[in-house]
């Protein structure tokens, strides 16, 4: 945990850091709070009401979709939903990739060569259409999504953990712990784990816009969140299919799923920074 | 009107200061050596000449050559200036020459952007000082890559892009540091031969090269100078304290006491001892082969050899850090499992290794209280490790106030005090230091040796001591073992290496050292040629292709290892050979 | 080199091989089969189906019947389209996404290095600092946002380029899509430039040619590129398969008749044949265009060139 609050001491000094992060998290809360504030919810349809234009008076913030529903719910609905799924998608790449990547890189030798072998192999499939297959021969099972996701991000987090870990394995202070009789356990939860915090939170903070991407794509082809429920994917679909009349419905979603993932890249890009520098210090 | 003049040079980088108002002179065809420990600015007086500091400097004074300030010319009259009228020798060949192209392409678009040849002439004259320099196949290394040249190769094409061009003063900054000793003097004899009239700028942390090879000397103590005079005046008579320092601390080869032989058990013994690498594609590397060698308690032995004589990989193997694959190491009359995992506990506090990296010896995340008490964890849990731990840092020389810092908060030297503090407090039976003190400034080397010697004088620790540098051995080892590709080529007492060394490798050796004084004799390249690849080493006696004395036994036969008068020796002319040092 | 050529291409079968495993052993478990959702089928007709598509046959049988058939080039017949096989559809509509995605990944190589470069040569300038921003911003916005809001722009309000696909003709069609795919990764291939000439401009080597006085456009030239390409290079297989992966949304929103469209349809259509042959194309693909990247890699390194 001194690891965490020192990577945490660190990062809070960057600006970019602070805004980025802020940002995300005032959304975050918008979105869960923004609901209960509004007098409609995302399934209540009102035919008098059908595709009007965002406006302040009439209750509809956002304006409606095509069956009347209130797009000011439904669009906070959808970052929730996309924020849910990205999170729980990268947490399983988390697991997955840093378990893998951890057991790879301290076994080192033969069983290292495969294990990285098998990850080679899976890179160079074309995994998005193959997660477009499980999901059209799987009928859109929400389950699965977290599944797919978490099944195309896994590979890097196991790169980089096996990476970190094998030279961390060869660095002097590690030899020098085991010249001094410290246990292999010992080893791992006091030399190698502290060093791979910083890295892997930096690579998590940019797996997430990747999961963000993967979801919102497959619910914009129609084969991931399906109706009633909504992702900001399936709006931004919806929103295409009218926005030769009603172009809110495309830019608002639009525009708000470009905020997140930009809020994402950025605030890793700036993480990697903060690292980097220590790192090179 | 001087070639060079340097009038109130200032360098800041924010608030600290690189160059401090220096000033100073270089005439035409001279030879002016700068030196200083690290961080005196000699680097970035040298960059600031051609113009290469990077931005974030802020620069002031005046850099005039032939009378005209380039300092803060426009780029364009600084290309004009660079390689024609002054040129630079970087330090390290294999980062300086770039690694996607042929030597050859590289050095005849010096020729072209500067018109100095066009069409079929600059092939023609690229490949002429490609001669010049040494390089006997000329033709075909012009289309060789660097990675396909050895170090000192390199350093010559270095050396020939730099003289293409006709400079009238060559830069050197550190020309050979990256280099065995063997090879430099062959280097630092190149550079003479080769400049005709430029004047050469060297640049060094040497004191033993400027002796030999520099008229004039300027020596730099943190951005400032604080003595220039001849050579043979300041080593005879330095005026300013650092100067003084500087010499003091520089170890000498050629004279000083030697140790006398320590007489008791031995306690640590590797027998007939080898280790192989699995290389891809090139099967079996034999870093260590039939090699045998003892420390005694309260001795030092060093162990000696340039790049690629396997010396790190006999102790690591004696370490267990890498396994031998034949042979034995004994420790105290009792054989040690071959790798450290499979030792006990109690075995392996009593071997410490201290590395050549200081701060990369210790973890990053861990304070320098943590890391000093990790060992005592292990062995004496629930213990109080305060006490101890505030004791053998009082014994490496840091107080108190260090005891919560972090590795990147200290300086070199104090990262390796407390590496050796980490290695100590278990209160070991061996030390073993790999290239310990190699990156140390020397006054700062001095102290470490120091440290050592105490320490060694009040346990009766017995040390292993592994180091290029010969002229350190001879301060602080009893024995010596020379290695020369993996096998010992001389195992002997200080006293009777230093003046009667029997191998004439060890006999080479020691002449390529420069000594730090221009009236003594040092740094002769007696050798040519470089280390062979330890991939594929030449059949007999190893040394054979470089060695002066080799006769037809030494390319068919391989020398065993003998003993003549108290010295083990592995050469067939060992006994023939032998003369006064 | 040739050898090593080789080596990789026969270490690219085992791949190949488990991506057909996998998508077939997918295609296969679904629950419900193609033809659950048409009106319900006399049994004996229905048997009749599913012997003519081999449905009758146990799994590992049809699995060596398809392979049989892929070797041969025969990706079996559609389910939806009665009258073609898998083979003729890709064959037709293949073509158009390959122009599509070879001029986006054109463009984007060009523009990418050109616009990564010249901010390189002015790191931390304003000017540098407003590309790399803009540039993670075509990073993180999804083509899917990207295309319709540049339609919505540039042809349905300014209508200064046609918006959609059937009814005109000419090379202007062909500009919104390209640019759409090609624009997230020009800013990728901008930003890894930048980052890995910044990289090679302040190595020893270049300080080196810099005190050779050979000049900014001789160094960048002769000494910085290559190097600089190197990470740029190992991203050419990533972008190959943002661009496929692109070229269906593109395809779809643009109601262009390429590869990626047959692909959204066919899933949506539950078309399984077509589905599989497209994927299985795709990966041959993706394989084969990244045994090329690699082999790249020799050709800019002397030192891998060796091996």
């Amino acid at each position: 945990m001194n690891a965490l609050g020192r990577f945490w001491s660190r990062a809070r000094q960057s600006r970019a850091v602070l805004f980025c992060g802020g940002l995300l998290v005032g959304l975050v809360v918008v979105a869960m709070l923004g609901p209960f504030l509004s007098p409609h919810n995302y399934l209540q349809t009102d035919f008098n009401n059908i595709l009007s234009a965002p406006s302040l008076t009439d209750g509809h913030p956002f304006g409606t979709d095509d069956l009347g529903r209130d797009l000011f719910v439904r669009t906070l609905l959808g970052v929730q939903v996309t924020i849910l799924v990205a999170l729980v998608a990268s947490a399983v790449s988390l697991v997955i990739g840093v378990f893998y990547g951890a057991v790879a890189g301290l076994t080192g030798g033969r069983v290292d060569a495969i294990m990285m072998r098998f990850v080679d192999t899976l890179y160079a499939l074309p995994f998005i259409f193959l997660v477009i297959l499980l999901m059209v021969a799987f009928e859109r099972n929400f389950f699965l999504i977290f599944v797919a996701i978490g099944a195309v991000n896994w590979l890097d987090m196991a790169r980089i953990v096996r990476g970190q870990t094998l030279s961390l394995r060869e660095r002097e202070f590690v030899q020098a712990a085991q010249l001094s009789g410290v246990s292999f356990v010992r080893i791992i939860l006091r030399h190698i784990a502290p060093n791979l915090v910083g890295v892997v939170i930096v690579y998590l903070t940019l797996t997430i816009p990747q999961a963000i991407l993967v979801e919102s794509f497959l619910s914009f082809l129609g084969l991931g969140i399906q109706e009633p429920q909504t992702s900001l994917g399936a709006l931004v679909d919806a929103g295409v299919n009218h926005m030769e009349g009603a172009s809110w419905m495309l830019l608002i979603p639009a525009a708000l799923l470009a905020l997140i993932l930009l809020c994402f890249n950025f605030l890793g890009d700036a993480l990697r920074d903060v690292f980097d520098a220590r790192q090179s210090r | 009107m001087s070639l060079l003049e340097i009038d109130r040079l200032n360098i800041r980088y924010g608030e600290q200061v690189a160059v401090a108002d220096l000033s100073f002179a270089v005439e035409t065809g001279e030879s002016v050596g700068l030196v200083g420990e690290s961080g005196s600015g000699k680097s970035q007086t040298a960059l600031a000449i051609l113009g290469l500091l990077p931005r974030s400097a802020t620069i002031s004074g005046a850099i005039r050559l032939a009378g005209r300030d380039i300092l803060g010319a426009s780029e364009k009259v600084l290309d004009e200036v660079r390689a024609r009228r002054v040129a630079m020798v970087f330090q390290d060949p294999m980062q300086a020459l770039n690694p996607y192209l042929q030597i050859g392409q590289a050095l005849c678009q010096i020729l072209s952007t500067h018109g100095l040849a066009s069409g079929a002439a600059v092939r023609a004259r690229v490949i002429e000082m490609l001669r010049r320099v040494g390089l006997a196949d000329a033709e075909r290394q012009f289309r060789a890559y660097p990675h396909q040249l050895s170090g000192g190769m390199r350093q010559r094409v270095m050396i020939a892009s730099a003289l293409l061009g006709e400079p009238e003063l060559l830069v050197a900054d550190e020309p050979t540091t990256a280099l065995d000793v063997t090879v430099q003097a062959q280097i630092l004899e190149l550079l003479e031969e080769v400049r005709d009239n430029t004047a050469l700028l060297l640049i060094t942390h040497d004191l033993g090269i400027v002796a030999g090879r520099c008229e004039r000397m300027l020596v730099l103590e943190r951005g400032r100078l604080v003595e220039e005079g001849l050579t043979t005046s300041v080593f005879s008579e330095p005026k300013h304290r650092h100067t003084q320092t500087l010499i003091a601390a520089a170890p000498r080869l050629d004279r000083g006491a030697m140790l006398a032989p320590v007489e008791a058990e031995n306690i640590l013994e590797i027998h007939d001892a080898e280790v192989s690498y699995a290389e891809r594609g090139h099967g079996q590397l034999k870093a260590v082969q039939q090699l045998s060698v003892a420390v005694r308690a309260g001795e030092t032995v060093a162990i000696v050899g340039e790049s690629g004589s396997g010396k790190s990989s006999l102790v690591r193997a004696a370490l267990g850090l890498v396994p031998l694959r034949a042979g034995q190491v004994v420790f105290c009359g009792a054989a040690l499992a071959n790798t450290v995992q499979s030792r006990a506990a109690a075995v392996r506090s009593d071997l410490q290794l201290v590395f050549q990296d200081p701060v990369g010896s210790l973890n990053p995340q861990m304070q320098v209280h943590a890391i000093v008490a990790e060992p005592l964890r292990v062995h004496a849990p629930g213990l109080s490790r305060a006490e101890q731990v505030d004791a053998i840092l009082d014994k490496v020389g840091l107080d108190d106030s260090f005891l919560t810092r972090y590795p990147h908060e200290l300086s070199g030297g104090q990262a390796q005090r407390v590496a050796i503090a980490r290695a100590l407090i278990m209160q070991p039976r061996v030390l073993i230091c790999d290239e310990a003190v190699a990156a140390l400034d020397g006054s700062v080397r001095k102290q470490i040796l120091e440290l050592l010697r105490d320490v060694q004088r009040e346990t009766g620790l017995a040390i292993l001591f592994i180091t290029h540098d010969l002229a350190v051995v001879r301060a602080i080892s009893h024995r010596v073992l020379v290695m020369y590709l993996g096998r010992l080529v001389e195992l002997a007492a200080s006293e009777a290496l230093f003046t009667r060394a029997r191998h004439p490798y060890t006999q080479a050796l020691l002449r390529a050292v420069p000594v730090p004084d221009p009236t003594a004799a040092g740094g002769y390249a007696s050798l040519s040629g470089e280390p062979p690849s330890i991939i594929s080493p030449p059949g007999g006696c190893a040394f054979h292709p470089r060695c002066v004395h080799a006769k037809n036994i030494c390319t068919t036969t391989r020398p065993s290892t003998r003993v003549v008068d108290d010295v083990t020796v592995a050469c067939h002319r060992a006994d023939e050979l032998l003369q006064p040092h | 080199m040739l050898r090593y050529a080789l080596l990789r291409l026969l270490g690219a079968i085992p791949t190949l091989l488990l991506v057909i495993v996998l998508a077939f052993l997918m295609v296969h478990a679904a629950p419900g089969g193609p033809f659950d959702d048409e009106r319900v089928l006399p049994p004996e007709i229905e048997a009749n189906i599913a012997a003519a598509y081999q449905l009758d046959q146990p799994l590992p049988q049809q699995f060596l019947q398809y392979i049989s058939g892929l070797l041969r080039g025969d990706l079996g017949p559609s389910y939806r389209y009665r009258d073609l096989t898998v083979s003729d559809l890709i064959g037709s509509a293949f073509p158009l996404s390959l122009k599509l995605g070879a001029m986006a990944m054109l463009l984007a190589m060009l523009v990418g290095v050109g616009v990564g470069t010249f901010a390189a040569l002015r790191q931390n300038s304003l000017l540098d600092r407003a590309l790399m921003t803009l540039a993670m911003t075509g990073i993180a916005i999804p083509v899917f946002v990207l295309a319709p809001v540049l339609v919505l722009l540039l042809a349905v309000h300014l209508h200064w380029l046609p918006a959609g696909w059937s009814g005109t003709t000419g090379g202007g069609r062909f500009i919104l899509p390209v640019v759409s795919l090609a624009l997230p990764q020009i800013a990728h291939i901008a930003r890894l430039t930048r980052a890995s000439m910044i990289d090679v401009l302040a190595s020893d080597f270049v300080r080196t040619a810099r005190a050779q006085g050979l000049g900014t456009r001789t160094i960048v030239r002769l000494h910085a590129l290559k190097p600089a390409m190197l990470p740029v290079l190992s991203y050419m297989g990533p972008a190959i398969a943002a661009i496929l992966t692109g070229s269906v949304v593109v395809e779809e929103i643009f109601g262009i008749p390429g590869l990626g469209q047959h692909f959204v349809r066919g899933a949506l259509n539950r078309d399984y044949t077509l589905v599989l042959g497209i994927v299985v194309f795709y990966a041959t693909l993706v394989i084969l265009l990244n045994l090329i990247v690699d082999l790249l890699y020799g050709v800019i390194d002397p030192r891998i060139r060796q091996r």
